[in-house]
């Protein structure tokens, strides 16, 4: 069972037993570098994440409240060329994802022009009516997507899902680049990788750039449910970076559609709130009425143009799987040209031939909620057991609209470390997306998500995955010329402590 | 600064401080309960109990009042307020809550601390206490001097001002109890037992070495009180604590521009403070004095919490 025949990214087509030519200094550093040593520095860059406190919860886990997702050494590596191609599709379609949104709250062209089905956006919960017709500041609503990525081969990548409310992971991107930099600095010198610390500077821009028009200095914030929520740590790691205060809802109060943060010496004034709260626990008065969480008043403020959300409110229907499956037509319909980033095949089960087809194919296919994450509510037909495929196919029997289905694909794998020493697994990619009133950018990395279960597919932190460096080279001339001593001298300043003597 | 940042940071001053003064403690209980004379290790155990208010709490438990039970009573016990575990769950919370405001090594130094203590059900034999007391002292140190590296504002004052209140409430505390309640009846002042308290107080403060800097005539309990109450040359005294706190409101003043209530009690406490005599406060009564103080001390907290709007 299993997948069979995997592109690796880093040997090439399968059975490779040498890495693909660009990348044969990876290759000579595997080899040259024992298992156990490999094994040590992993150990140590676990230490200092359990250290730091980069951790996760998963929820319904008592026992495990704080974990850490395991880390592997072995880094994934995008050649210059490929990532060139990679950001162009990326940038396309953020750009569609956000004229797709502005168009959904505001006239509906695409409906009324018969691309989607009415049904489908009117009808579905993610859609919010309650914000339609309010205009975020600069019109942006996606201000940070995490694009979901899969590979199958030299040249195939495809979309899996788009993250346009809160995407997570960033902090990995950064905290494995720290730890790959101490643990690993020779792979750096073989290879020129693009930095990635230049995030949270890129983020901070994006923030003030979306501040409402004639804020000079706009004060910047994050907004998180607090310290027992799983991504709390990637919070506090991003305010902290960018310098900004991290607040909850408790710290806020709304007075005359402003917001205002509780200081030590009184009231100040918020601009711009990067919040890491769902929809639904943003501001009681408009979402949900039971909440005990959110700021009253927040959607009001946001309406009257006084404060920038970020992420737009209502962005849950751009990145919805029941929407997924249109994103070609979508991006077409916007850019005016085709997706340069396919997605998967789809069958959306909602369609009495497509649901047919899923019926009589589950043992090849992968089966997925319509709402769910984390990998929770899925099939995959290749590996399940026959009571898990008699239970969905009753599921889907039952309520064909609540999902769809993709083919089992051969994922791309990358080298990981296990018991046996190194050995493929297959990994996904999450790179991050921003877009502020400048323009659209792609951080030169990502993260990396691997399963670590041989042959497994499911990556999902929650579900054993594990994750690992994104490198993106600068040029792809291979191997760089050995540094010479250059103009660098060991001492700083000339200044020593003279020991002992007189 | 937000209101609920710098109500955490206080607080994390404050179980910081609490935890070291807790292992201090244990650290010195064990070395009482070893050098003296049986029955005295029972008398010591009990002083250990009154000195974190935890007498009823123990009770509770039905154990015999001895090392072994209140050891890991003072230690590990998460059901109650005084251990060890509680302060280190409490100060990692409030620094998990104002994470940005801190800085790798002082997060990681809490953080350290805490992880001794997870999935740990036993703290096992005087020995394995011992290990365990000493290196949350170790780690309670590395994040003290990881405080002193941090940015000079108001960040590192709050986390101080609330180490400052705790010290004061913890040495008022430990003499309240050494001198009134376990002097055991009928042992002479000056006696064996007498003079293994009297040490034990100088332990749980760090303060044996400084002690025979600053007086030359033997251990003398006058001294130990005048030492701990009146001497601002000693960090943890009553009267440095009282400076300390001057200070820091002082720098938060200046910083912030917030002045209020608690700055003009503190002001009030520490002019009376320089003033003090040991003497006379044994005169006119240590337990006394001492309720007085612990008392003004909650009230200065109080203050401190409306002035910044702890909420």
């Amino acid at each position: 069972m299993g997948i069979r025949q995997a592109f690796d990214e880093i040997m090439g087509q399968a059975g490779s037993t040498i890495p693909r030519s660009e990348l044969a200094a990876l290759g000579t550093w595997i080899a040259g570098t024992p298992p156990e040593d490999l094994r040590r520095r992993q150990q140590s860059a676990e230490a200092t994440f359990r250290q730091l406190g980069i951790t996760f919860a998963v929820y319904g886990d008592s026992d495990a409240s704080e974990r850490i997702i395991p880390f592997d050494i072995v880094p994934r590596i995008f050649l210059a060329s490929e990532w060139a191609r990679l950001s162009e599709g990326l940038v396309q379609r953020v750009e569609a994802i956000n004229a797709f949104l502005d168009d959904i709250y505001g006239p509906q062209r695409i409906l009324k022009d018969g691309v989607l089905p009415a049904d489908l956006i009117l009808g579905n919960p993610q859609f919010r009516p309650e914000i339609a017709g309010i205009r975020p500041p600069h019109g942006i609503w996606a201000h940070i997507c995490g694009i979901d990525l899969v590979r199958t081969g030299p040249d195939d990548f495809f979309v899996l899902e788009d993250n346009a409310r809160t995407p997570s992971g960033v902090s990995y991107m950064l905290e494995n680049r720290e730890a790959m930099l101490r643990l690993c600095p020779e792979l750096f010198h073989h290879f020129r990788v693009a930095a990635v610390d230049s995030y949270p500077d890129r983020l901070l821009e994006t923030m003030r750039s979306v501040a409402p028009e004639g804020v000079a200095a706009p004060v910047c914030v994050v907004l998180t449910p607090g310290h027992y929520n799983s991504a709390f740590y990637e919070h506090s790691f991003l305010a902290d970076s960018m310098g900004i205060e991290l607040v909850e809802a408790a710290d806020l109060v709304v007075e005359d559609d402003v917001v205002w943060m509780r200081m030590i010496g009184g009231l100040v004034k918020v601009d711009v709130i990067y919040r890491r709260i769902d929809d639904d626990f943003l501001d009681p008065r408009v979402f949900r009425p039971d909440s005990m969480l959110g700021v009253p008043g927040l959607i009001g403020a946001y309406a009257a143009g006084n404060v920038a959300l970020i992420n737009a409110p209502g962005n849950g229907i751009a990145d919805d799987k029941a929407i997924y499956s249109y994103m070609p037509e979508i991006v077409k319909y916007y850019s005016g040209s085709a997706a340069k980033l396919p997605n998967v095949e789809t069958w959306r089960c909602r369609e009495p031939q497509a649901l047919r087809y899923v019926l009589d194919n589950l043992d090849d296919l992968v089966v997925k909620l319509v709402d769910g994450s984390g990998g929770y509510g899925m099939l995959v037909g290749p590996t399940a057991t026959r009571a898990e495929i008699e239970a969905f196919r009753a599921a889907l029997i039952a309520e064909p609209h609540r999902y769809i289905a993709q083919p089992t694909l051969a994922l791309s794998t990358v080298p990981t470390l296990g018991d046996a020493g190194l050995a493929p697994r297959h990994v996904d990619f999450r790179p991050f997306v921003l877009t502020g009133s400048c323009g659209v950018q792609v951080v030169p990395g990502g993260l990396t998500r691997v399963a670590l279960k041989e042959g497994s597919l499911v990556v999902n932190s929650s579900q054993g995955g594990g994750t690992k460096d994104s490198f993106v080279l600068m040029d792809d001339g291979a191997m760089l010329q050995a540094q010479g001593p250059g103009g660098m001298t060991q001492s700083i300043g000339g200044m020593t402590q003279r020991m002992g003597g007189n | 600064m937000l209101a609920r940042t710098a109500s955490s940071l206080y607080w994390l001053g404050r179980y910081v401080e609490r935890a070291d003064f807790i292992a201090r403690l244990v650290e010195a209980t064990i070395r009482l309960d070893a050098l003296s004379p049986r029955p005295a290790g029972r008398v010591a155990w009990e002083s250990a109990l009154a000195v974190t208010d935890t007498v009823a709490a123990f009770a509770k438990t039905g154990e015999e009042v001895g090392q072994d039970a209140v050891a890991r009573f003072l230690t590990l016990d998460a059901t109650h307020s005084g251990s060890l575990v509680r302060s280190l769950d409490m100060a990692r919370n409030n620094a998990r809550a104002v994470r940005t405001a801190l800085t790798r090594e002082a997060w990681t130094g809490i953080n350290q601390a805490w992880l001794l203590f997870q999935n740990r059900a036993m703290p096992g034999g005087a020995a394995a206490t011992l290990a365990l007391t000493e290196a949350v002292k170790t780690a309670t140190r590395g994040f003290e001097g990881a405080i002193h590296r941090m940015l000079r504002n108001q960040t590192t004052w709050f986390i101080r001002l609330g180490q400052a209140v705790e010290r004061a409430d913890n040495t008022a505390r430990l003499l309240d109890v050494k001198y009134h309640i376990l002097l055991p009846a009928g042992e002479p002042v000056g006696g064996v037992v007498d003079r293994d308290q009297w040490t034990t107080i100088l332990q749980t403060v760090s303060a044996v070495t400084a002690y025979r800097w600053l007086y030359s005539e033997g251990l003398q309990p006058a001294n130990v009180i005048d030492l701990l109450i009146a001497r601002a040359e000693l960090p943890r005294s009553l009267a440095a604590s009282a400076e300390e706190t001057v200070e820091i409101l002082d720098l938060l003043a200046k910083r912030t521009g917030l002045h209020g209530e608690a700055d003009q009690m503190a002001r009030d406490r520490h002019a009376r403070m320089v003033k003090t005599h040991s003497k006379a406060v044994i005169a006119g009564g240590l337990h006394q004095y001492l309720e007085r103080f612990l008392a003004e001390n909650d009230e200065l907290h109080f203050a401190i919490a409306g002035q910044f709007r702890f909420g």
